[in-house]
């Protein structure tokens, strides 16, 4: 039987020394036995020398929860993690055997420290000891259940290095000050000042934060254990604030509506009221306004806004798409998206200039299905294209163009009322009412949703055939 | 400043924040002081540094800048014809507080919000200035979220997101008529036309950053956290229907990294037609699982409201249960060689242990003991698995399996 003295419990070099060695001589678990220093040696025990001679390889992952594990304070911990890093040195695929007793063990184990880590972080309370030079020096004492005072100096030291602080723990001390971060002995509680004077403005924070309506103790007490509370200025508010929840949110329910307090009036200044939409507009800048107002039809209920046309008010063409996409609704712009970067591209081989022309859509709120964290497009309904023919027919009426390109079948139902398929409607050019010219093509995301390359290039030639043919008609 | 008038500010705009569910402090970027010799950290995964007696996490100091407001809407304790006690703090005395909080180890950073005062743009001015003088007079690294005003003009909102690691626009209530009933001068079009300017602000920043010459400086993150909202539930007529359908669509819209429910709770002072009732808290927790199982469990939300009735979800067990019970012929599965989205069903199993199941199944095959060391309840499970060892055979069809997980029949007093 090899007999294994460790010196400082928790510290892991010195157990990853030992280990090694006994892994390297090929000592089997059930062979070693593990004992802090002072307590009583076994009868049978050798100390042996242990070969610092490295051979046996274990997984980095491994290496890393058992730096955390040897923390523990249970006293088997040393023995049982020399046998699973044996184990794992003959079985690469431990770590993963969830259901294993050894690996089962481990997981449960390194789940307490690492949870004790977090109670750690979060409920350390630091007192003001003074300052120096500005520099203010603060200290804590600290009960974690584990020897995990190393494993959580660092968190302190990256989050305060503006000032000088110490954490007091039982069995250790952690103190960061001159770009230094020291452990020391343990200490006790009365190395700590016993209040500071911030502690009333906490605990008057935490008892105004409380929602008297609200009860759940066991919520509270599940994720702040009581074992904590004596370290806690705030605890001590706990039982007096339960005491009064009850009758403070029956006051609530007892005390009569009052009448609206007369002063407010004096400081409130009213809010610019936004007005019912009219109907009746008289420029571009006043349809969009109307357009972004508008409740014609349920679209508006989800979209963001509504999104009007964009052009100079005597544009000679008009160009109709079908409704406002994602981008167009997040912008409040038609034609931004990149369907409009299609078109872009496509105006500009064509020979039209974009900020010459007037850019709209058949329907001007975003009609969208959700999904996850994407909006997916959907094909507005004739009747919603309808209803939405009273802006088109402004827009139309306000810019007065000599020729209309109605992008998809929407658009060019938006603009003639009625549906035809554009196959029928491609290549020639219409007479509208009032005068106006229309050609009609289809919609730049149309030609985006070709998986084939030869026949998308086609159809965008087509496309700005159409275009360029547009522009002749208007010179 | 006297001391006292400090304590007493604080508990009126402690009091009136906290109606604001929001506490969360996770998400951001990683920080820290080490190169800045300051004061402040943020490591990814936000720290609850105390619990209210109400079960609530406090990791932010959550405050209001002040209470006044021109508002009236009628189911917030600070509405303009509120006799609550009104208090204001200044820039200075928000930052002092956080700061000497923080020091301490009571918070993570700091929750910012404010009424409505002269005008949302000044509001908005007022908040984004406590973010700065943290950040750029105190070297602040800790956590900072901000409220967004809605109507604040998108340059303020740009410059909130550069100090800000979340900002949030609160819907309130999830239907355009609550809205309109409710809050009068809250407009859902404004609302979410500010949500929209913070995504496509956070998307040029992003594009920026990803076409920025070689060499340049990496520039900061536009509120690296994202954005989240609120909305009031049992204070109107809205079912859960309609709140999951709102949820959804601002989820998709704006890319929130959540959308907080808030049990309507009575206010002091309240308005006659709300309701005076004790907050309905299970409801609210139902409307969460129903969003986690939207989010990260592959549900539609017309298959979660198949369990649901009249569009509101079933108070007595939760809402994955409940679609379970409406689809039995989709159970029991095998745990062995059932794929990922089908595992994630089984009521009882969570996103983790479904990841521990297939990992540890690759090894052999998992029989009922191996899963109790995966999950905490196995017994939950039982109508719903198949394992070597174990066949529900009947179970999953009887006809009182929901009676075994509803809460028992509460007995009613007898009268004397």
């Amino acid at each position: 039987m090899r007999e294994v003295v460790l010196e400082t419990p928790g510290d892991f070099a010195e157990w990853r020394a030992a280990a090694r060695g006994l892994l390297a001589a090929g000592v089997p678990p059930e062979a070693v036995s593990w004992r802090g220093a002072g307590e009583g040696a076994s009868l049978f025990g050798d100390a042996g020398t242990a070969s610092a001679e490295a051979s046996v390889s274990v997984s980095r992952e491994l290496l890393v929860i058992a730096d955390r594990v040897i923390c523990h304070r249970d006293a088997e911990v040393p023995a049982r993690l020399y046998r699973i890093v044996w184990r794992a040195a003959r079985d690469q695929q431990l770590l993963a055997r969830r259901t294993d007793a050894d690996i089962d063990w481990l997981m449960k184990a390194d789940k307490a420290i690492r949870r004790d880590i977090h109670k750690m972080h979060a409920f350390v309370r630091f007192r003001r000891i003074g300052d120096d030079a500005g520099r203010e020096r603060f200290a804590a004492w600290f009960e974690p259940s584990h020897r995990i005072l190393r494993l959580t100096a660092p968190f302190f030291q990256r989050r305060f290095t503006g000032m000088d602080w110490a954490i007091v723990t039982p069995d250790a001390r952690a103190i960061w000050a001159d770009d230094e971060l020291r452990f020391g002995p343990g200490g006790t509680r009365d190395e700590v000042p016993v209040s500071d004077v911030v502690e009333d403005q906490w605990r008057t924070y935490y008892g105004a934060i409380f929602n008297p309506a609200r009860v759940k103790i066991a919520a509270m007490r599940a994720e702040m254990p009581k074992k904590y509370w004596h370290n806690l200025p705030e605890a001590q508010d706990i039982a007096p604030l339960l005491a009064g929840a009850e009758a403070r949110v029956e006051r609530m329910r007892a005390e009569a509506v009052s009448m609206a307090n007369p002063r407010t009036e004096k400081w409130r200044t009213r809010v610019a009221e936004t007005g019912t939409p009219t109907d009746e507009v008289a420029t571009l800048g006043e349809l969009a306004h109307a357009v972004d107002r508008c409740t014609r039809c349920p679209l508006h209920c989800d979209a963001t806004q509504g999104v009007a046309g964009e052009g100079p008010q005597g544009a000679r063409i008009m160009v109709v798409g079908e409704q406002p996409g994602d981008q167009e609704d997040l912008q409040g712009r038609p034609f931004v998206g990149p369907a409009g970067q299609l078109l872009d591209a496509a105006l500009d081989e064509a020979g039209i200039d974009r900020r010459r022309i007037f850019l709209t859509n058949a329907v001007k709120h975003f009609k969208f299905q959700p999904r996850g964290k994407r909006r997916i497009h959907q094909t507005p309904t004739a009747g919603e294209i309808d209803v939405c023919r009273w802006w088109l027919d402004k827009e139309r009426a306000l810019v007065q163009p000599e020729l209309i390109v109605t992008l998809g079948a929407s658009a060019l139902r938006g603009v003639t009322g009625k549906s035809a398929s554009i196959a029928s409607m491609r290549g020639a050019v219409h007479a509208l009412e009032g005068g106006a010219k229309l050609v009609a093509t289809v919609h730049p995301s149309y030609l985006l949703r070709l998986p084939d390359r030869e026949r998308a290039a086609r159809e965008r030639e087509a496309f700005v055939a159409d275009l360029a043919r547009a522009r002749k008609l208007a010179a | 400043m006297s001391k006292p008038n400090l304590l007493s500010k604080l508990a009126i705009l402690a009091d009136a924040a906290k109606y604001d569910a929001s506490c969360a402090s996770s998400g951001t970027i990683k920080r820290d002081s080490t190169a800045t010799g300051g004061i402040g950290s943020t490591e990814g995964m936000g720290i609850c540094h105390s619990y209210a007696p109400d079960g609530r996490c406090i990791s932010l100091l959550k405050i209001l800048l002040t209470n006044f407001c021109v508002y009236d809407c009628r189911f917030c304790i600070n509405r303009a014809s509120s006799n609550v006690p009104r208090a204001r703090f200044d820039p200075q005395e928000v930052v002092r507080l956080a700061l000497d909080f923080y020091k301490r180890n009571y918070i993570e950073g700091l929750f910012l919000s404010s009424g409505i005062i002269r005008s949302e743009d000044y509001t908005m001015e007022q908040l984004v200035e406590v973010a700065r003088l943290l950040r750029e007079e105190h070297r602040f690294q800790g956590y900072i979220h901000l409220k967004t005003i809605a109507g604040a003009d998108p340059a303020l909102i740009a410059l909130a997101g550069i100090y800000a690691d979340r900002l949030s626009t609160n819907v309130e209530l999830p239907t355009e008529a609550g809205l309109a009933n409710f809050a009068p001068e809250k407009k859902p079009a404004t609302i979410r036309k500010t949500m929209a300017s913070v995504r496509t602000r956070e998307a040029e920043v992003l594009d920026a950053a990803k076409s920025r010459l070689i060499g340049k400086a990496k520039p900061p993150r536009f509120a690296p956290a994202g954005q989240s909202t609120q909305m009031i539930v049992g204070a109107d007529a809205a079912r859960d229907d309609d709140i999951l359908k709102s949820a959804a669509n601002l989820y998709s819209g704006y890319r929130l990294r959540r959308v907080y429910y808030s049990a309507y709770s009575p206010i002091p002072d309240a308005s006659s037609d709300l309701p005076p009732v004790r907050p309905p808290l299970m409801r609210e927790h139902r409307l969460y699982q129903a969003d986690w199982l939207l989010r990260f469990y592959g549900f539609e939300r017309a298959e979660i409201m198949a369990g649901a009735q009249g569009g509101m979800l079933d108070l007595a067990i939760d809402p994955k249960l409940a679609w379970a019970l409406q689809r039995r012929e989709a159970f029991p599965v095998d745990i062995n060689c059932a794929p990922r989205e089908m595992l994630l069903r089984v009521p009882g199993l969570g996103t983790r242990a479904v990841d521990r199941i297939i990992g540890a199944r690759r090894l052999g095959k998992l029989r009922l003991a191996d899963l109790g060391k995966i999950t905490v309840s196995v017994k939950k499970l039982l109508p719903f698995i198949l394992t070597p060892d174990w066949r529900p055979g009947m179970l999953t069809d009887s006809a009182d399996l929901r009676a075994r997980f509803a809460p028992p029949p509460e007995q009613l007093a007898l009268a004397l």
